[in-house]
């Protein structure tokens, strides 16, 4: 195998994916309004409950909107990595994961083509949720649009590789909604998306520490520091790390030797 | 993936060796598979070669989708050795499943998206260059007289025609092994047929070799390699006349009755 089919390879899964994609408008409007909600609503509600002092990076007061606009990027990357993970155990049990996984190419390499082609889709979600924001006068500076990018796709990465590996584990879709609730609610609510750390250590040491555990948290501080042109080298190293843990467990996990599916029985007939 | 290729002709088949020293297109030797507790092939064994029409004949639950399972590498085989062309699905997974199309039990097609995006995305997964996936598809298409219908979406398609997308899908890469899962569980009379016809006639005319599972007796010729595969185990493997003849039986639907009675559960 050439690398020039390892190219066409990730350019064949990206396009399907962006075809679906196109496909299911509904998908999109719904990953568009989940944040707008929050940002609308939720935001303008809280506005006058809650002052944000000014932390790292920001350099003034802000409003609660801006506050959390990082955070609801996280949670459009969040979802989407829930849901290409979703699609996956959806696709295993309709079989087109098995048209994926007879390609010649290694597995390791189609997973993270797979995983590479849910994070474009995300972007485009992003950026979309970034332009309606700024109509709504939530505005980044000009080189914070283009320096959240390397940011996003990252982040994207570490939630999609954390999506694919509870696709791993879960054997049918009925169980996936259970996962969901474990997983995308308190990741999102034990963040620093809704709040900054230091307000949650004032009301719990433990809430705190779990908060500054969850990778979630990282992602969200990475795409706020990115955002303001800034790097946060502490986030960049955790997202770093937990992209690769996730990623190589996924990867393990779909391994025909050593994973989960051997011991998935299913139906063997 | 790295891996190095053995010599043409090395590490032959135990079973059905052959005068000519020519590979196996797909040898299995002393395969087993458990779920668990639950043991669903034991020492299967058997070899197709190159322009054979292979029938995997067994009842559901036989452990003829383990055995696909196991030859595309979904699973991996922990007891014996399954070769495509001489190469060990284990230390070469990447060349030997070039070699292989495959047409699963379960359709597995994206029915939101059209005859021809189904075959390219195919043709990506195998590193194809646009131009050459081209001219595969509106080959494989146009043998199946599918052409005018590249540009519907499968979902139009009758259960008949996505079936014969998914041959023409499986073709697209140009296999030498061509492992079709019950392919036509669920169509007409008039289906059945034509994609029957159509599969012999692509191992007679490209010297392929095909592995068809089913449960149906009459799509096994005269002129068939036959394995009955019962619970887990190869009951007979040989040319149809040949198994039929060692069953004691009349036809093949005797020999299989035979062959798979008083030993059910």
């Amino acid at each position: 195998m050439t690398p020039a089919q390892y190219l066409r390879c990730l350019e064949g899964i990206a396009w399907r994916e962006a075809l679906r994609f196109l496909h299911q408008r509904e998908r999109f409007v719904a990953a568009l309004v989940r944040p707008l909600v929050w940002l609308f609503i939720f935001a303008a509600g809280f506005r006058s409950v809650l002052g944000v002092s000014i932390i790292p990076p920001y350099e003034t007061y802000v409003l609660y909107e801006v506050y959390i606009t990082p955070g609801l990027i996280g949670m459009i990357q969040l979802f989407n990595g829930m849901q290409s993970s979703l699609a996956m155990v959806y696709d295993r049990e309709m079989g087109s994961m098995k048209t994926l996984l007879v390609s010649p190419l290694p597995r390791w390499y189609l997973l993270v083509c797979k995983l590479l082609a849910g994070v474009l889709v995300s972007v485009f979600q992003v950026y979309a949720f970034l332009l309606i924001a700024l109509l709504w006068e939530i505005e980044m500076p000009p080189v914070g649009y283009l320096a959240v990018l390397p940011a996003l796709l990252l982040s994207g990465l570490m939630l999609g590789a954390l999506g694919m590996l509870l696709s791993s584990a879960v054997r049918q879709l009925e169980n996936f909604a259970g996962v969901m609730n474990f997983v995308i609610f308190p990741m999102f609510f034990a963040s620093s998306t809704l709040y900054p750390l230091w307000k949650m250590k004032e009301s719990s040491v433990l809430l705190y520490n779990i908060c500054a555990f969850n990778p979630f948290t990282h992602a969200v501080e990475l795409i706020r520091f990115a955002l303001y042109g800034q790097l946060n080298v502490y986030s960049l190293v955790y997202v770093l790390g937990s992209t690769a843990l996730f990623l190589g467990l996924a990867i393990y996990g779909y391994n025909p030797s050593k994973g989960l599916i051997t011991r998935k029985a299913g139906a063997p007939a | 993936m790295p891996g190095t290729e053995p010599p043409p002709g090395a590490s032959p088949a135990s079973t059905g060796t052959r005068p000519d020293a020519e590979a196996p297109a797909l040898a299995v030797e002393g395969v087993g598979h458990r779920f668990g507790a639950a043991r669903v092939l034991e020492d299967v064994s058997f070899a197709i070669y190159p322009g054979e029409f292979a029938v995997l004949l067994g009842l559901n639950g036989a452990g003829k989708t383990t055995m696909f399972s196991l030859v595309t590498r979904f699973y991996d085989n922990r007891e014996g050795r399954i070769a495509i062309f001489g190469l060990d699905v284990r230390d070469n997974p990447s060349r030997a499943l070039a070699r292989i199309g495959v047409v699963f039990q379960q359709p597995a097609i994206d029915l939101d998206l059209s005859v021809i995006q189904n075959l390219r995305y195919h043709a990506s997964l195998h590193g194809m260059d646009r131009r050459t996936a081209r001219l595969r598809i509106e080959s494989e298409l146009a043998r199946l007289g599918m052409l005018e219908r590249a540009h519907e979406k499968v979902r139009q398609l009758s259960g008949g025609l996505r079936r014969r997308v998914e041959i023409a899908r499986a073709l697209v890469h140009e296999p030498r092994l061509l492992l079709l899962d019950e392919p036509t569980v669920g169509l007409d009379i008039e289906s059945r047929q034509a994609i029957v016809s159509h599969v012999r006639a692509l191992c007679d005319e490209r010297g392929m070799a095909v592995l068809w599972a089913t449960h149906l007796i009459d799509e096994v010729t005269p002129d068939d390699q036959v394995i009955v595969l019962h619970r887990g185990k190869v009951r007979a493997f040989g040319g149809c006349a040949e198994v039929v003849r060692d069953a004691g039986a009349a036809n093949v639907g005797e020999a299989f009755a035979r062959l798979t009675e008083g030993t059910r559960p």
